[in-house]
Parts: structure tokens; C-alpha cells; sequence
């Protein structure tokens, strides 16, 4: 039972949480990390003057390689701290695609996409007369990949930017097969990991991907802390996305230097004990294994497909053969905020609405979806309490 | 009864799943748009005034239970109101779904007071409280558009 690994489950012994496709919760090595820094270890980095400062320096450093460890990228300074997936994004859209991108060349999202994957590469296309559409998905919720080849052939694509794993749907997208194909015609490729780095082993050399970006909290880490992976030679060529202290080598009234990677993105004082309590995060994930995560969340999901499917009137949106352990569904008659408000008093935490992927919802044409999303806590148990207040909610609704 | 079944009670279904005076006004003199940009809830209210009164009003648009059924139930209670009346309703009902003393309030609804138990789930109380806002936007500006956000 690895809800003994979360102390939430201590204080709501009764909660079913389904929410994990937008935040997970927190191992207690986490807290204890966040805690124990906090306490007793906590002072700024890069000042090294005095022990404190040093030793959380070491840590901040030993999280990187953590990092880089879980990506399996082949530098350590190609590992880049943000805050999360969504400025990982705008990082990359400010400082590469406005910088490198030429116009009428075109970036390239797929229907799938979540907004953080979305408007900025819009806005940006817009400021700097780019391109921008985006690669359609089939009614099972997967990405066309006869159009994806058309459209990356034709469109003079010079950013391809996709979700690993969708958050809306679940789909896991073919990305050993469009990165390729993107890179065929000279293209950049970045992968939004956000809903991928809990269920799916990262290995960034051999995706051979420009960009690589996820957050620490959808993994089972703090919030307020996320990873944006860059091939070295890249991200040497962009210019910095912030200024400001940490940053630079020499200032000046007239001019001012950059420091080095990874610092050159990283201005201004970072969340220290966030980062520094990703590492336990990782190898959480990494003691468990993605195997043994994958077996156990590829239970789940079979579990409650086979019996959501079962309930008359209710229909799944998503049926991708490659899926993560997530089920957006519908009710006939039934808005998805009366479910989650009905399985909330049976103390099952579900999410409801469009799930920042509005263009996912548009072409099923509907306004919105219930999720329920699994993690590693979760058990046949909880699948079953879910069914049973799904039971519910068609009662009242009769 | 529990707080879910206050907050679903019969009369409150029965107007989700037959929603009185759905559908569009055309022409008419007032119109506003409602929307809850984070859930989806997305309704037009369009209503004709004539020297001062509420002679018809029409609501369209999807959403959950909650604001389907308190759009249905608001225009079936305000036709032939005064604008006066219709915004002094207004107050009443976002007092009782957003304060623990409505006594007042609940009085002068009638049987709009069912939606009380609203109260009891803070994040339904703009479902509830969204075709209202957009009656009040409609009411003051004769056409626009209105968000919960």
C-alpha cells in the first residue's frame, strides 16, 4: 500500500484522490526534504562564503544531477530550473523561437495540446510573423500521423512542439516517431513532459528531442519548481529569457556578460528547497521503477475502462490504443461538474471542465469532461469506490 | 437531508432537464452574455422591455444542473417584473447563496430559495449565481458580455 508513503491519506484516511493528470501529492521524503532544509539546513546558494551557503549550493547541485540522472541527458548544465512546465515553455518560445525562428517558417502543435503548449507559440508566431497550426487528432484521440507527415513536409516547420503524454485524453503520442520525422526536415522538437515524467520513462538521448520540459509537482514533488532540458549546443546559441542577478559574469553601466550554463537561465534567487526537494521526488519514483509503475497504473486503467464503459449513458472521450492512466468521460444528461460535486461528497476527488486543452474539448464538441487520473497511491479499491458513486450520481439524476 | 440532496433537489432537476423559456429572443432590448471561462457554463439572456417591465425573457446555453435550473427558474420568475423589482431579486438571491444570515433574502425569493443549499458547496455558487450576473449586465448596459472571473 503506497498510500502509507503519503501522509495526506493519514489525514483524510477516506480520500479517493483521482486528480494526479493536475497535481499529485507528496511522499512524506518529500515533505520530510522540504521540512528538514527549512529547519535546519536553509541559506541562499552561490555565496559561498560561509558553510551554510555552501552546503545548500552542494545540494541544489546534487538535485541537477539528479536531473540529469532522470532525463538521462548527457550534461549537466543542459538541465535548466524554472518554475515549472509552463515557463520551461516560454523559455523556450521567448528566447529560441523568437530569436532563432525565421518568418514564414512555421511552428507546429497537435490538436492534443494543452494551453501551456499552446498560446505561447501562438503569441509568439503572431509577434514574429511565424506560422503556427496545429497537427489534427482522429476521434479515438490520437494524432494523425498521415496529416503530421503531410504537414511537417510542407509547412517549413522550424519548431515542432508536442505533448508526451495528453492530460485531457491520456494519449500517449507516438513521439519516437514524430521527433524523427521533425528533425528529417531540419526541424526543432520540444516535448512537454508535464503529464509524462510520473508514468513514463524519459530518456532524452534517445529521443534525440532539442527541448525537454516537465514539473515537479505532477511527479509527486514541491510545486513552484520544473525542468527544461536543452541540447547544450542550443541552448549555448539563446540568449537569456530574464535578467537580473545570478545570471551575469561582469556588469557594467555600459555592458554586462552571462554566466554559463545552466545559470545564464536561471536570474534571480530560485526556489532552493524546491529544487532541492525534487531529488527525493525523482527517486521515489525511480525506488518504485517505471515498470512496476506501469504495470500497476496499466491495471487501473483496464480496471475502470472495463467498468466505466459498463455504466449505460456513459461514454469515454479518448480511446487511444497508447494510453496513460487517465479517463476523461461523459455522462448523457449530466454536466461533468454535477459528477464531480456528487463524487466529492463521497470523498472522491475527480477534475471537471476543459482542462486548460479547450481545442481537445472543440473537437469532440463538447464543453468540457470528467477526468479521474491515476498515480501510484491508487488501488482496485479506489476504482471501485468510483464506479460505485458514478452509480450515484445516475440516481439522482434518474 | 443531506447537503447534496438540498442542493439537488426534484424541482431544481426538473428545470435541468426541461428548462422553461430556452431558447433566443429576436429582437429583443436587452441581452447579455454569461460565461464561466473555467468551467464552461455559457449563457445568453435576452429579454424585452417595455416602459420599465420585463415582458419576455429567454435564456439559451449549456452548463451543469445548477446553472441551467437557476436560469430557468429566474426568467420564469421574472416576466413581467419591473426592471426595479428584477435587481432587488438579484441582491436577494446573491445574498442567500453567499451569506450565512438570509432570512430577508430567502423571504422575498419565494420559491427561488431553493437554491440555499447552494451555500453549502462554495464552488458552485457561481454556477448558480452566473445567469444572474448576466441579467444585472443586461439590465444596465442593454448588450455585453459578463465573466465569473
Amino acid at each position: 500500500m503506497r498510500k502509507y508513503d503519503f501522509p495526506i491519506f493519514e489525514h483524510h484516511p477516506d480520500l479517493i484522490y483521482l486528480d494526479n493528470a493536475a497535481t499529485t501529492q507528496k511522499p512524506k521524503s518529500v515533505i520530510d526534504c522540504l521540512t528538514q532544509f527549512y529547519q535546519n539546513d536553509y541559506a541562499t546558494i552561490h555565496r559561498g562564503v560561509y558553510q551554510l551557503s555552501q552546503a545548500a549550493t552542494q545540494k541544489v547541485d546534487d538535485s541537477r544531477l539528479a536531473t540529469q540522472r532522470f532525463v538521462n541527458a548527457q550534461h549537466v548544465e543542459e538541465i535548466i530550473f524554472t518554475r515549472g512546465t509552463t515557463e520551461a515553455i516560454n523559455l523556450v518560445a521567448r528566447s529560441f523561437a523568437a530569436t532563432q525562428l525565421k518568418p514564414g517558417q512555421t511552428i507546429l502543435v497537435t490538436e492534443l495540446d494543452h494551453h501551456a503548449n499552446w498560446v505561447p507559440w501562438q503569441q509568439i508566431a503572431k509577434e514574429k510573423g511565424l506560422g503556427f497550426e496545429f497537427i489534427p487528432i482522429n476521434d479515438r484521440g490520437e494524432i494523425d500521423l498521415e496529416a503530421a507527415q503531410k504537414m511537417i513536409k510542407e509547412r517549413n516547420v522550424g519548431l515542432l512542439a508536442l505533448s508526451h503524454v495528453s492530460n485531457a485524453l491520456g494519449t500517449i503520442n507516438p513521439i519516437e516517431i514524430l521527433i524523427p520525422m521533425a528533425k528529417a526536415v531540419g526541424a526543432k522538437v520540444l516535448i512537454d513532459g508535464a503529464q509524462a515524467a510520473s508514468h513514463v520513462q524519459i530518456d532524452v538521448q534517445a529521443l534525440d528531442c532539442d527541448f525537454y520540459c516537465f514539473s515537479g509537482h505532477k511527479c509527486y514533488g514541491p510545486t513552484g519548481i520544473g525542468v527544461l532540458y536543452g541540447k547544450k549546443a542550443l541552448l549555448k546559441a539563446m540568449p537569456p529569457y530574464q535578467f537580473g542577478g545570478d545570471m551575469v559574469e561582469t556588469v557594467t553601466q555600459g555592458y554586462t556578460t552571462f554566466a554559463q550554463l545552466p545559470e545564464k537561465f536561471e536570474a534571480g534567487t530560485p526556489p532552493i528547497a524546491e529544487i532541492i526537494a525534487l531529488k527525493p521526488a525523482l527517486e521515489y519514483l525511480q525506488g518504485i521503477g517505471f515498470l512496476e509503475i506501469h504495470r500497476h497504473e496499466e491495471a487501473l486503467l483496464i480496471q475502470a475502462t472495463q467498468a466505466l464503459q459498463a455504466i449505460p449513458d456513459l461514454q469515454i472521450i479518448g480511446t487511444a490504443a497508447q494510453k496513460a492512466a487517465v479517463i476523461s468521460f461523459i455522462m448523457e444528461g449530466i454536466h461533468p461538474h454535477d459528477i464531480g460535486t456528487i463524487l466529492d461528497a463521497e470523498n472522491i476527488a475527480i477534475r471537471a471542465g476543459h482542462h486548460c486543452a479547450q481545442p481537445v474539448m472543440q473537437h469532440f464538441q463538447i464543453p468540457a469532461t470528467a477526468r479521474a487520473s491515476f498515480g501510484v497511491y491508487n488501488t482496485s479499491a479506489d476504482v471501485d469506490r468510483l464506479v460505485a458513486a458514478i452509480e450515484k450520481v445516475r440516481t439522482i439524476f434518474k | 437531508m443531506s447537503h447534496l440532496d438540498q442542493l439537488y433537489q426534484d424541482v431544481i432537476l426538473d428545470h435541468n432537464k426541461n428548462p422553461r423559456n430556452f431558447g433566443r429572443l429576436s429582437p429583443c432590448t436587452h441581452a447579455s452574455h454569461g460565461k464561466n471561462p473555467l468551467c464552461g457554463d455559457d449563457y445568453w439572456v435576452d429579454l424585452i422591455i417595455t416602459k420599465d417591465r420585463i415582458e419576455d425573457i429567454r435564456f439559451e446555453g449549456s452548463g451543469c444542473a445548477i446553472s441551467k435550473a437557476s436560469a430557468s427558474l429566474m426568467s420564469s420568475t421574472l416576466k413581467g417584473k419591473s426592471v426595479q423589482e428584477a435587481l432587488t431579486l438579484k441582491d436577494h438571491f446573491i445574498t442567500l447563496v453567499t451569506q450565512d444570515q438570509a432570512t430577508d433574502a430567502k423571504k422575498a425569493l419565494g420559491r427561488l430559495a431553493i437554491f440555499e443549499g447552494v451555500k453549502k458547496f462554495p464552488a458552485r455558487v457561481k454556477c448558480a449565481a452566473l445567469i444572474w450576473r448576466a441579467l444585472e449586465d443586461a439590465l444596465q448596459s442593454s448588450e455585453g458580455q459578463v465573466t465569473t472571473e
